[in-house]
């Protein structure tokens, strides 16, 4: 056996070539002529980094130590490339009970209620396995968000691939689709929404991130801190096995071609076993019997260990004997280091651990005290009751070093930004409509959704399809809004810009439903950081959320950064992705995007689009000339802000029939979405709306850059006409345009455009023949 | 005068509908209801008796294949036997399938994906206890949300069910027409939910609790609840 590569197959070969000296527990690296091998490079830690280790440490640490130490200090964990830029973003706020941190992020939504949220990416998995790869990431944001003490009640997947057309991004996106809808359906918690977006970056790279989101009263609330000297550690659910050893590290390297070699990096999931586990631990969490939670994902027991001893202040011993294990002969490193789903750390109180025993019984789980909290600030890992791991807690989850990388203006941007969107011929624009809407990107993904079950709980007001979900607060007159946003195209061609818009857009998709954004989380997924023109791209795109959360006053509360997403040295787009929570306060109140009245007058609130510059990174671009070009404007965040208040208060005075933003696909997307009425029957329905408005072209405009434009803050809504000087007095008050475009028609979409005094019908068709091309333009292989 | 009626929702591991189907009976319908643990034996003190959707011990081996020979199940075909009413939903209807209170097999959709959404319905038999609020022939929405509803039945059984009008719900277009395209899963005939010889067992895909209330955009499945009620009035 060579000892080239010792730890290529990282479950495998190296972990059964250390196992005898690992279980003698003292062994040394040095002594085996670990200096030539540097096992600590495979497990993806720097020199600089492990010389680190050794210096904190005081000591070489041992072989079980230096995989706790990889795992924990890999960044996934430790955050090292993004935690000095991530502090630039704002985290509090009046509504903010619990920010970044913790498991997840809480909100206040009145009345002692709150919503605990969060989104995650499982992008490295689903790039090897998509199906487990996309099942896993699913239930690891749930436990999260169960470790908060709330019981998880919606999910939103946010993904990207390569083109359907392209056979390996059509088995990642069927895969990725398939884990999704086995894992949160088994689950009971609906998927109500999402988005899938398809551009020749994800190719190699798909993202799959997945937001949960979940509802607990204020007095329910749980943190993952392990407090109190002699309280017990516990573990509850799924037994440990050789799983996703080294899930982490995995995550934290660009995909090589050899990458399919680490689908045993990859867990596996048990959606049942995970639904058992949200049943008992919200019962063994309102007995008072558990002190602190944890949910075990990335780096298994020795980063939920770790990090909740650190949290406290407090130490903690394990002795690995105790911890159920699936397979026979598993060593220290096995058991610290295995990424098994479906198991969660508790805290308890030493006299209370028969409670949570008998509710696990119950449940049919098994529940082990593995150690107990301690005063001595180190984590100690026993076996048989000899140490074989000593670590002080706080060196493993927060002593990793912080970096801070050089930075350059990527070079494309220099081409990319000199496009001249002026110079562009104008094509056909009936060909354009049927090209722009039945574009992968814009089209209906009722064939994606109507997989996943949106329904059950029975809360979901709007779900999948209508821009944002609207979900009731059962008891209550409240809903909860939430949408998740993010444009990598644009991101690519001005990071800026694209932070911003992130962020803006996902506040409009809540406000157009009335509701009010209260906060965001955040899904950071960007190429390898340590080259200065992706750190660039990170750096730009994070300082532009940061602006624009702060004027639109929703702090994010957490999130995740999913960096390496890049093979052979090739970057996916970087797609800051972004959820937002809001509230209603009156769930009859709530408007949906779809044209209700015939003869409602049809406007622009917001800006008007029309400057050539809103076809920078445009749907309609890369669809009619197959450019990604251009440089996107920034939004106007003041407008922004006001656009969200008009929709907000105007929906709650009851003016508007429908509400809709603006974005992929421009105004004429937005028109024909809210014509063709919601997606929801499985089998069609004849009903469709329609619209006919006239349109003009201002000095320098462009009539494409008016119907596909796309860096605008503008939404498209409908009214009855005596709402008409309300409107505008609402308008004019928050200095905002309103443009009356037409009125709602039944069955028909016709634009006109007037040029001087002459008017000229630009199109005149069927909605019904629009609709059909949007919804099967798309059809999952 | 109004009556009484006390419902059971049946919780076995990995059932997820029972807290909706819990929701609708005590805060719409009004009446009282209890969670029967997949442990306990004895259903006899219920009126009604609810097997719920979702995924009963993981669906593991076949969606229901599990859950009959649990503990409840035993109660639940003893309570059938002596005349009780026990109501299906989904999970619940290929359980009832399984434990052989109601002939009949589920295969995967035709589609072989699974599938969330509103379908049209066609109430073909208003005479069981479950159905006393619905008109013959009536077009009514519900949703369904399932892998495994591609309902099959052999020639014979087929037709002593047809003899006895035990299809009770079958998949339509809005003008109540049971065609290809209204069927969601490939179900044999458009069958969406049969009733038992004596009427007292109904198994059904769609979900009435998810159509209780119109702010979940319709209510047409609220009147299966109301009608067990006007049952026992």
């Amino acid at each position: 056996m060579t000892r080239a590569r010792p730890a290529q197959l990282v479950g495998g070969f190296c972990v059964v070539s250390y196992r005898v000296s690992c279980a003698m527990g003292g062994f040394v690296l040095k002594t085996q002529s670990a200096e030539d091998s540097r096992p600590w490079r495979e497990m993806g830690l720097k020199d600089h980094e492990y010389r680190l280790i050794v210096e904190k440490l005081g000591r070489e640490p041992n072989y079980t130590e230096l995989g706790m130490f990889a795992v924990l200090w890999s960044e996934h964990c430790a955050y090292k490339h993004s935690k000095a830029v991530l502090r630039d973003l704002p985290t509090r706020g009046p509504r903010v009970l619990v920010g970044p941190g913790e498991n997840a992020g809480v909100l206040d939504i009145g009345d002692g209620l709150a919503v605990a949220f969060k989104m995650e990416s499982h992008n490295h998995p689903c790039a090897v396995e998509p199906f487990q790869g996309a099942a896993t990431g699913v239930g690891g944001i749930v436990r999260d968000i169960l470790a908060m003490g709330a019981r998880p009640v919606a999910l939103l997947d946010p993904l990207r691939f390569g083109p359907p057309d392209d056979p390996r991004s059509a088995f990642l996106f069927q895969g990725v689709v398939s884990g999704i809808s086995f894992y949160g359906n088994c689950l009971g918690i609906p998927t109500v929404g999402g988005e899938v977006e398809f551009s020749r970056s994800y190719r190699s790279n798909p993202l799959c991130n997945v937001m949960c989101l979940g509802i607990m009263k204020h007095d329910e609330l749980f943190q993952g801190r392990a407090s109190g000297p002699g309280n017990l550690v516990m573990v509850v659910g799924h037994s440990t096995g050789r799983d996703g050893i080294h899930g982490c590290t995995f995550a934290s390297e660009e995909l090589r071609e050899d990458s399919e070699s680490k689908r045993p990096n990859v867990q596996v999931g048990d959606p049942f076993m995970e639904k058992l586990l949200i049943e008992a631990c919200l019962e063994m969490m309102r007995t008072g019997a558990v002190v602190g939670v944890q949910d075990m994902g990335a780096a298994g027991i020795t980063s939920s260990c770790a990090e909740t001893a650190a949290r406290a202040g407090t130490g903690m011993e394990i002795e690995v004997r105790q911890v159920p294990t699936r397979e026979e002969g598993m060593t220290p490193y096995e058991v610290m280091l295995s990424e098994s789903q479906e198991r969660m750390l508790l805290i308890v109180a030493p006299d209370k651990a028969p409670v949570v025993r008998e509710t696990a019984r119950k449940w049919g789980l098994c529940a082990a005290v593995i150690g107990k909290v301690t005063d001595t600030g180190d984590l100690v890992v026993k076996e048989n009751g000899v140490e074989v791991a000593r670590i002080p807690a706080k060196l493993l989850a927060e002593g990793a070093p912080v970096y801070e990388p050089a930075s350059s203006e990527p070079r494309y941007l220099r081409e990319t930004s000199s496009f001249k969107l002026e110079s562009l011929p104008m094509p056909c624009i009936l060909d354009a409509v049927f090209k722009v809407m039945s574009a992968p990107t814009v089209a209906s993904k009722a064939p994606v959704w109507r997989q996943y079950d949106y329904m059950v709980r029975t809360d979901t007001v709007a779900g999948p399809g209508s821009g944002a979900a609207v979900l009731r607060v059962k008891g209550t007159r409240k809903g909860v809004v939430v949408s998740t946003d993010g444009n990598g195209r644009i991101t690519y061609l001005n990071p800026r810009a694209g932070g911003m818009w992130a962020v803006v857009e996902s506040a409009l998709n809540v406000a157009v439903t009335g509701a009010r954004p209260l906060g965001i989380t955040n899904c950071l997924n960007f190429g390898n950081p340590e080259d200065p023109e992706v750190f660039w791209q990170f750096k730009e795109a994070v300082a532009g959320m940061a602006e624009a959360c702060r004027r639109l006053e929703t702090p994010i509360t957490g999130g995740n950064v999913s960096f390496y997403n890049e093979t052979e040295g090739e970057a996916i787009y970087p797609t800051p992705v972004v959820g937002t929570v809001g509230l209603l306060d009156d769930i009859g109140k709530r408007v949906s995007p779809w044209f209700k009245r015939e003869g409602d007058i049809v406007a622009i609130l917001g800006q008007m689009p029309g400057d050539p510059s809103h076809l920078a990174g445009s749907e309609y671009l890369e669809r009619c000339f197959g450019l990604v070009a251009g440089r996107p404007p920034e939004p106007d965040l003041v407008l922004a802000r006001n656009l969200v208040e008009a929709l907000v208060r105007g929906a709650g005075n009851e003016l508007y029939s429908s509400a809709t933003d603006v974005s992929q696909g421009g105004i004429l997307a937005a028109l024909a979405e809210s014509s063709f009425g919601p997606s929801n029957d499985l089998v069609s329905s004849s009903a469709v709306g329609g619209a006919e408005i006239e349109i003009s072209t201002g000095e320098g405009h462009r009539l494409d850059a008016v119907l596909f434009g796309e860096g605008i803050a503008a939404a498209v809504v409908s009214f009855p006409e005596p709402n008409l000087p309300e409107v505008t007095n609402l308008a004019r008050s928050l200095g905002l345009p309103l443009t009356v475009l037409g009125r709602v028609k039944s069955g028909r979409i016709v634009i006109k455009a007037r040029e001087e005094a002459q008017v000229k019908t630009l199109l005149d068709i069927e909605t019904r023949a629009l609709k059909d091309a949007w919804s099967q333009a798309f059809a999952p292989s | 005068m109004t009556v009484t009626v006390r419902f059971g929702v049946v919780v076995f591991p990995g059932s997820n509908c029972d807290s909706d189907v819990y929701h609708v009976i005590r805060d719409v319908l009004g009446q009282p209801v209890d969670y029967v643990w997949h442990e306990e034996t004895d259903v006899s003190k219920y009126q009604c008796i609810v097997l719920p959707g979702g995924f009963s011990y993981g669906d593991y081996l076949r969606a229901g294949a599990l859950a009959r020979f649990s503990p409840v199940m035993r109660g639940v075909e003893e309570y059938a036997h002596d005349g009780g009413l026990v109501l299906g939903i989904c999970n619940g209807f290929q359980i009832l399938l399984e434990s052989g209170l109601l002939p009949g097999a589920m295969l995967p959709n035709d589609c072989l994906e699974f599938r969330c959404g509103w379908v049209n319905l066609r109430v073909d038999n208003v005479d069981t206890p479950f159905t006393l609020e619905y008109h013959r022939g009536e077009v009514v929405r519900m949703p369904i949300a399932h892998h495994e509803g591609n309902y099959v039945l052999e020639k014979d059984p087929l037709e002593a069910v047809k003899k006895h009008c035990g299809i009770t719900f079958t998949y339509v277009d809005e003008s109540g027409r049971p065609t290809r395209d209204s069927n969601p899963n490939g179900a044999l005939l458009n069958i969406a939910g049969i009733v038992n010889e004596r009427g007292n067992v109904l198994g059904m895909m769609p979900h009435p609790e998810r159509c209780s209330e119109e702010v979940l955009g319709g209510a047409d499945g609220l009147r299966v609840f109301r009608s067990v009620v006007r049952y026992y009035s």
